[in-house]
């Protein structure tokens, strides 16, 4: 799908548009009035304490549950409301890494990322298997092609499982709590890895996750998810919003984390120009 | 007044104040050493007031706690009052978070009445009935889908299944049908011998394993083996989101995975079936020869007069049926199960009972059928 409007008078639709929209499981509604943008090559995060519905908002997005009110188009075009072969349009142009990588365990890291590639082109066999290859070298795992999930670490299965997100090159990268049960250095790794997917690629990021240290570095916008509110509670650059936001969750939410980054030195992202 | 004697003296030591009982607590009160009874402490005082104070007090944990709710309780039954200003801050702070859950943690009744309990277990077999409906129907779009565009198919995984739940599943089949076949021989002869119609144990066992227990036995055995496994499997998949990542791809996991699993069920169960038919009858002309003296061609030669191809057609088309019961309900289940370890457990438990019951009523459905068709 071309994501560009090059010639159109009309504003370029952002990558992203949520519009009202009501969520929940089981008839019982968690977020209410959910409106933001996301814009192209942004990373966007969305965050919030356990249980305040970030995971149900990004399973609401990539089209696993669908809402009960609201809209959410891709670059202009509505997703909800389309039929299966339409909403099959606009997910090859997105990839989502679960939290725990997600990785189909009866097939080596490269059939993994071969499958995308399998479902959606035309290239012939030969060509899948380079192609594999280098989306599993972009993320240093291009020794470990024929391994299968359960002979790698949970760090590694992460980073194929970015690998296979990649593997349509998308314009959209949606992560579900990237950091969860990685240690600090192995977080900090994938932490480069996303930016420099950004920079390489000018992939839009969306990162659901409660990893302070990583919005801190990351984020070029937040939104702020409450529990109790049930719904969006604030939006805007980290730094800004601890800044100005008068709402004292925001605060204690980001100051905490900013004492947290404070308190524990993490090493300087390396910014450096190949994704290794 | 003196304080009472008794055997938690290194414990605590009560005076009487007037109306008001006084308890020394002292010593060490730990959850895991003896701990007073405030029956025994109180004896038969009846205080308008009870007051404890620390008095060498070395250690204490929730052994001092759960004591002082008892006399608190006692407390609110009767009326007296718990006087605790000389009590230490901290235990104070205690005290009064036990008051807070104290009147929360009277147990609930979660008991149905009967008519309740009748009307959910009817409104869950629809929601069941409908759950099956639908994911069969779905798998008979799937099967188009991928006969329209073969590329689709996963024959590899196919592959392996097939030699998941027959090869591999010869020895346990092959044991089972031989022991059928032997205890129908055993059982038939009880009754023919009285008649002197030893023989007709050949028709008994070779009817038996061929239109029935050829195809039921396969059937039991691989919803235990192979349905339990799709479901454990499936759900294993759908907690570690490897289904979400499917279907975030744009795949349908009937395409992907259930179906790989029903072709591989469908063509292995009817040989399944010939093979565990044969391995019964086997068993029967081991029992014949050595039970009964029949010779072996005697027992086949008669098996032969009653036993056709149409009823060797009829285990076939069960054996077929059956497979895909066992494939269905694994399946389902699978797909269906919450994503937790006990969910997937849960769900192959549900996917063998869900088998064998569909198993035994598609087999009395194929009773009247057959009987109406005169096969």
């Amino acid at each position: 799908m071309d994501t560009r409007a090059p010639f159109s008078a009309e504003p370029v639709p952002p990558a992203i548009r949520v519009e009202n929209l009501e969520c929940g499981y089981h008839g019982e509604v968690l977020l209410r009035n959910v409106t933001f943008e996301v814009r192209r090559g942004e990373i966007f995060f969305v965050i919030g304490g356990s249980g305040c519905g970030k995971s149900t908002l990004l399973r609401h997005l990539v089209g696993l549950l669908s809402p009960t009110k609201g809209s959410v188009s891709y670059f202009g075009r509505d997703f909800h409301s389309r039929d299966l072969a339409g909403r099959r349009d606009v997910l090859k142009t997105f990839g989502v890494l679960y939290q725990s990588g997600a990785l189909w365990s009866s097939l080596t890291l490269r059939e993994n990322v071969a499958l995308p590639l399998e479902l959606y082109t035309a290239l012939t066999r030969h060509e899948i298997e380079e192609v594999a290859t280098l989306k599993l070298a972009q993320v240093g795992l291009a020794k470990f092609a024929d391994y299968y999930p359960a002979e790698i670490s949970g760090g590694m299965r992460k980073r194929a499982g970015l690998a296979r997100a990649l593997a349509l090159d998308p314009s959209i990268v949606f992560f579900d709590e990237p950091s969860a049960g990685l240690d600090p250095i192995t977080s900090r790794k994938l932490d480069e890895l996303i930016l420099r997917i950004r920079e390489m690629f000018g992939t839009t990021i969306v990162i659901v996750s409660h990893e302070l240290a990583s919005i801190f570095d990351l984020a070029d916008r937040v939104i702020m998810l409450d529990r109790e509110a049930g719904g969006v509670i604030a939006s805007g650059a980290p730094r800004e919003l601890v800044a100005t936001s008068t709402d004292p969750r925001v605060q204690e939410f980001l100051r905490r984390g900013d004492r947290a980054s404070d308190a524990i030195p993490r090493p300087e992202l390396n910014r450096g120009p190949s994704i290794q | 007044m003196a304080a009472r004697p008794d055997a938690f003296s290194d414990l605590l030591s009560t005076r009487i104040e007037g109306d008001e009982l006084v308890m020394s607590i002292r010593g060490r009160w730990l959850v895991t050493g003896p701990r007073p009874s405030w029956a025994k402490v109180r004896g038969d005082q009846w205080p308008v007031q009870i007051r404890p104070v620390v008095d060498g007090l070395e250690t204490w944990d929730s052994s001092l706690l759960l004591f002082f709710m008892e006399v608190h309780s006692w407390c609110r039954t009767t009326g007296a009052r718990f006087e605790q200003r000389d009590l230490p801050p901290r235990m104070c702070q205690l005290l009064a978070q036990l008051e807070e859950v104290e009147p929360e943690s009277i147990p609930q009744d979660r008991g149905e009445d009967p008519l309740s309990a009748v009307g959910l277990a009817a409104a869950d077999a629809v929601v069941k009935v409908r759950g099956i409906s639908s994911f069969v129907g779905e798998c008979v779009l799937s099967a188009f889908r991928v006969a329209r565009s073969p590329r689709l198919f996963r024959w590899r995984d196919c592959l392996g299944e097939m030699q998941q739940c027959g090869a591999m599943a010869l020895p346990i089949v092959s044991l089972i049908s031989f022991l059928v076949g032997v205890t129908l021989a055993y059982t038939g002869a009880i009754v023919l011998r009285q008649f002197g119609g030893d023989i007709w144990v050949a028709d008994l066992v070779g009817l038996g394993m061929v239109r029935e227990m050829g195809a039921m036995m396969t059937g039991i055995v691989l919803a235990g083996r192979t349905g339990a496994a799709f479901a454990a499997i499936l759900g294993n998949m759908k907690m570690n989101e490897e289904i979400d990542a499917l279907e975030t791809l744009g795949v349908s996991p009937v395409d992907f995975l259930v179906l790989p699993r029903l072709v591989a069920l469908g063509l292995m169960m009817p040989l399944l079936t010939l093979y565990a038919s044969a391995l019964g009858i086997l068993g029967g002309i081991s029992v014949a020869l050595g039970v009964l003296s029949i010779p072996p061609a005697a027992f086949w030669v008669e098996m032969l007069s009653l036993v056709d191809l149409s009823d060797t057609v009829v285990g076939v088309i069960k054996g077929i049926t059956f497979g895909l019961i066992v494939g269905l309900s694994g399946c389902l289940r699978g797909l269906q199960s919450e994503r937790s370890a006990a969910g997937v457990g849960k769900a192959a438990t549900s996917a063998v009972v869900t088998a064998i019951l569909l198993i035994i009523v598609a087999d009395a459905v194929y009773a009247v059928i057959f009987n109406i068709l005169g096969l």
